[in-house]
């Protein structure tokens, strides 16, 4: 690198250290309010040093809910886990078998096959929210779990990245595992599953976070409170009258709603890099 | 691009397939289809009959000012999103591209916003800028400034816009550092030779050689901001004060919560879909290495 | 074991492009046969066909008695070593030999014994447990051939082997390679671009262009002989030289106006027709001898290779290479007289490129 004096070294680090205070502190804020009662948050001056609510605070929201949002915690994580699992592993599963069967054989309507697939990577569900509510509850899917994630891994991402991935496998290796006598199957399940760890382990980890962080098609199609996720239940904790909104409890929820997709993000931050640049690239 | 070997036989890929096919037609194909279908329908008071409209919801729908001031909040609401979650990416992109010492663990204290869901995040700043309660917000109104999310809609988009940025930095550095350091080090050297400073060197080398980047993430930005922010919106504002926040996305999903009229909605929902397909065509450009068929 | 025949063999690639042309060749059991030609001449399409990757779009392939137009390549019971070795990344070295034969069904301890022994022959032994990326080039090479020799197959295919290798390292496998055949007497068909290798290596050179068979014969065969102009530039380094000629008559041509005798010239050719004439580099003398035509040179630039330097000037206008051992003649000279020895010249048809020998 050219020039690298003392000085712009010493921005370089004030502007990152200013970047990560001011990322780092809402959530900061969030922890230090899991830490205190109602009464210290209200009276708008809560100190910036953690109090001593934190076991009783905890314990509630994970055992016995607020006031407001009366299922527990725990079970609205349980909720979420499912869903964020039903989505990562739905989708590595339908994805890596289509990309498979478009990349590694001839067919009639391959093409099409994939123009088919391809599409939907331009309509979030958002767009379509309605129409596809009225067809889940047409099956009978409101307030199930196949109904929360199967409209979510309707989309091309997972399938465009195994097939990107596949392309880079030298043909040369399908070939010798012809001629060492291995048909489909085997070719898949000894040579390209054991090859396509590394992309099934991103993709996972940006699905995972995407189906934990869901937001508008749970708050749809869950009416029953037990079917709740925990991004949705939050927002039940806060209400426009001040009064009622147990703050504390509201921002243990936030808290304990981060915790399993940031820690994905930290620990497996090579995967959640390679998934998040080559699943949008 | 395609494959030399493949297998024969066809009966096998079409079991593969067929998965995710099924999928995509009964979860995506099937409900774009009856939003299309639906937006040149009228329905009776009664939902006991249809009878087809043609585009009288599309007239309809661009009559209704609301839609106008809802198209103009989700015009300002992306612009400021994509200006500021931009820059200050490209800021923090560029100073940790340089050499320094731990530069591996800013970016590990910098991506981390990525995993909060959109909701979270902004029930987290608006706590922070609450106005009676927040560690900022109160400090805010004892200084004098008359700050109110709940009240006053313009005070209401700058907490939007604040946490949809902070949340989105994470991802626009990512992609910019990555692209940073995909720009081989020797062009930046041979600007030095050449003459030119460091701020020159950035804006006649770097950010040229970056455009594509630039570009790419201007996209997926609206597209995040039309779409993800759904969740921050919800959980802070509801669409409030009066309307003021209620983006396309928001009043789709507004306007059918209220049970309103089910062809209007529909042609909302095409709207919708007819920008995102113009936006993801723009973008097609950059997909294309991905997609040769 | 088996031979390979094939006849008439053609490939016809969507949009009517025809690679491989009625091929029709012979290929002796145990004999190593190489494809030599440049790239795309269809060498490979050859191999891939007869190894079963590449479908047939017309005449024959047998192994032994067996036409294979149809089988699976692992019915085929050829083995095949690619250009990028193509072995298994993920699994350990054993596991690459053993794979086919696991596929096979072969008993365990037989599976053992066979890679055992290949990997002593191949002195791979101490990497056995390794994966593929923890090896070397030229240990990689080794491994893949190790996959062909465990399988005890009738009919060795290489496609480019060595041209991943570096030059000292290619060397080494290239002798390595021609002595392991020897030993293992098993049919081989060899693809290279490299005419180092293919001299080297084969009992019979196929040299392709085209997509057709240019020439077929022993390497010194095909070397003394060449039977297109194609052939006679190809093989040979540096190539032929070829000089637009006249037919002044019997046993006689003319280059520039200077007289050159042919031993080895068809008979009844017209005179004053126009005729190509071929000379090696390394077969022309510098100074007048006896008994041998001449032809004058001037010298451009000298090219030192150590042993051996090259004079690179003109011949009647044409460019022209000689030959000759360093020493032989002062580098600052700037014209040559060459003496040619009658059975050196080859003769080629300008139009057809078909060698006029005597029949």
């Amino acid at each position: 690198m050219v020039e690298n004096r003392p000085f712009t070294q010493f921005m370089a680090y004030l502007t990152l250290v200013i970047g990560v205070i001011i990322v780092a502190f809402p959530v900061y804020l969030a922890i230090m309010a899991s830490t205190f009662d109602t009464a210290t948050i209200i009276n708008g001056n809560m100190p910036l040093t953690p109090g001593d609510q934190a076991g009783e605070n905890y314990t509630r929201a994970l055992f016995y809910g607020g006031k407001l949002a009366r299922e527990p915690v725990s079970m609205m994580m349980m909720n979420s886990m499912i869903m964020a699992l039903g989505i990562a592993f739905g989708k590595i599963l339908i994805s890596i078998l289509s990309a498979y069967a478009v990349v590694y054989f001839k067919f009639p309507f391959r093409k099409t096959a994939f123009w088919v697939i391809f599409i939907t990577l331009m309509l979030p569900v958002e767009v379509r929210i309605y129409p596809t509510y009225k067809i889940v509850a047409d099956l009978g899917l409101l307030d199930t779990y196949t109904g929360l994630i199967m409209p979510l891994i309707a989309s091309a991402t997972g399938t465009l990245l195994f097939r990107q991935f596949f392309m880079t496998i030298p043909d040369e290796l399908l070939e010798a595992s012809k001629i060492d006598g291995a048909g489909a199957f085997r070719f898949f399940k000894d040579t390209l599953l054991p090859l396509s760890i590394t992309t099934i382990s991103a993709l996972f980890v940006i699905q995972f976070i995407y189906g934990w962080n869901q937001y508008l098609w749970p708050l749809l199609i869950t009416t029953k409170s037990s079917m709740q996720t925990i991004v949705i239940g939050i927002k039940k904790m806060i209400t426009t009258t001040d009064a009622l909104t147990e703050w504390q409890i509201a921002m243990t929820t936030a808290v304990l709603a981060m915790v399993p997709p940031v820690l994905v993000v930290i620990f497996m931050q090579r995967l959640f890099v390679k998934g998040l640049v080559e699943t949008e690239k | 691009m395609e494959k030399r070997a493949h297998f024969s036989g066809w009966t096998l890929p079409l079991l593969l397939i067929l998965p995710q096919m099924a999928i995509t037609v009964i979860f995506f194909y099937l409900p774009a289809s009856q939003a299309i279908w639906q937006s040149f329908l009228r329905e009776d008071a009664f939902g006991l009959a249809s009878e087809f409209v043609g585009f009288e919801n599309y007239t309809a729908l661009f009559e209704q000012p609301e839609y106008y001031r809802a198209m103009i909040t989700t015009v300002i609401f992306s612009t400021l999103v994509a200006f500021f979650s931009m820059s200050i990416a490209l800021l923090l992109a560029t100073q940790a591209d340089k050499n320094i010492r731990g530069g591996h663990g800013f970016k590990t204290l910098l991506i981390w916003p990525y995993a909060v869901a959109p909701a979270i995040a902004g029930v987290l700043w608006m706590f922070m800028f609450h106005p009676t309660l927040g560690t900022l917000g109160r400090p805010i109104n004892a200084m004098g400034f008359n700050w109110n999310p709940m009240l006053d809609g313009t005070d209401a988009m700058i907490l939007l816009v604040l946490s949809a940025t902070w949340k989105h930095v994470s991802y626009n550095f990512l992609f910019f550092l990555a692209g940073l350091q995909a720009i081989p080090k020797s062009v930046i050297e041979a600007g030095a030779i050449d003459g030119a400073g460091p701020m020159r060197r950035f804006w006649t080398i770097v950010f040229p050689l970056l455009s594509p980047t630039t570009f790419f993430l201007l996209v997926v930005t609206i597209v995040y901001v039309f779409f993800e922010t759904f969740g921050i919106i919800d959980a802070v504002t509801g669409g409030g004060p009066a309307g003021s926040t209620t983006t396309l996305v928001y009043k789709v999903y507004a306007d059918g919560r209220s049970g309103g009229d089910l062809g209007l909605s529909a042609a909302q929902s095409v709207v919708l879909m007819v920008i995102v397909i113009a936006l993801t065509a723009i973008q097609f450009r950059y997909v294309e290495r991905k997609v040769q068929y | 074991m088996a031979g390979v025949t094939l006849d008439t063999v053609r490939k016809i690639y969507a949009g009517n492009v025809e690679a491989v042309k009625g091929v029709s060749l012979g290929i002796e059991d145990g004999s190593f046969c190489v494809l030599v030609g440049p790239s795309g001449c269809g060498k490979s399409t050859l191999l891939r066909m007869i190894a079963g990757l590449e479908t047939i779009s017309g005449g024959d392939i047998k192994i032994g008695d067996r036409v294979v137009n149809q089988v699976e390549p692992a019915d085929r019971d050829i083995a095949m070593v690619f250009q990028n070795y193509a072995l298994y990344p993920h699994m350990s070295v054993y596991d690459n030999m053993a794979y086919g034969l696991k596929n096979r069904k072969t008993p365990k301890d037989e599976i053992d014994k066979r890679v055992k022994e290949a990997a002593r022959i191949l002195a791979i032994e101490p990497f056995l447990e390794r994966k593929p990326r923890a090896l070397s080039g030229g240990q990689r090479q080794r491994v893949a051939m190790g996959r062909a020799i465990v399988r005890k197959p009738q009919v060795f295919l290489f496609d480019e082997p060595l041209s991943n290798l570096d030059a000292k390292l290619r060397v080494q496998m290239r002798v390595e390679i021609k002595r392991l055949q020897k030993a293992l007497g098993v049919t081989s068909v060899y693809v290279t671009h490299d005419q180092v290798e293919a001299m080297t290596l084969s009992d019979k050179l196929v040299v392709m262009s085209g997509g057709q068979i240019e020439q077929v014969g022993t390497p010194s065969e095909v070397y003394r002989r060449p039977e297109t102009r194609f052939v006679a530039t190809f093989i040979g380094s540096p190539p032929m030289n070829i000089l637009p000629g006249k037919v002044e008559g019997p046993g006689r041509v003319s280059v520039g106006g200077q007289t050159i005798s042919v031993t080895d010239m068809r008979e009844g050719l017209s005179v004053g027709s126009a005729i190509e004439v071929g000379l090696r580099p390394e077969d022309v003398q510098a100074g007048g001898a006896s008994g041998s035509s001449s032809i004058s040179m001037d010298v451009d630039f000298v090219e030192e290779l150590g042993a051996t330097q090259l004079f690179h000037g003109k011949v009647a206008g044409t460019e022209f290479v000689v030959q000759a051992s360093t020493g032989q003649i002062a580098a600052d000279t700037r014209k040559l007289t060459l003496s040619i020895d009658p059975a050196n010249v080859h003769l080629f048809d300008p139009q057809t490129t078909k060698r006029l020998g005597r029949d």
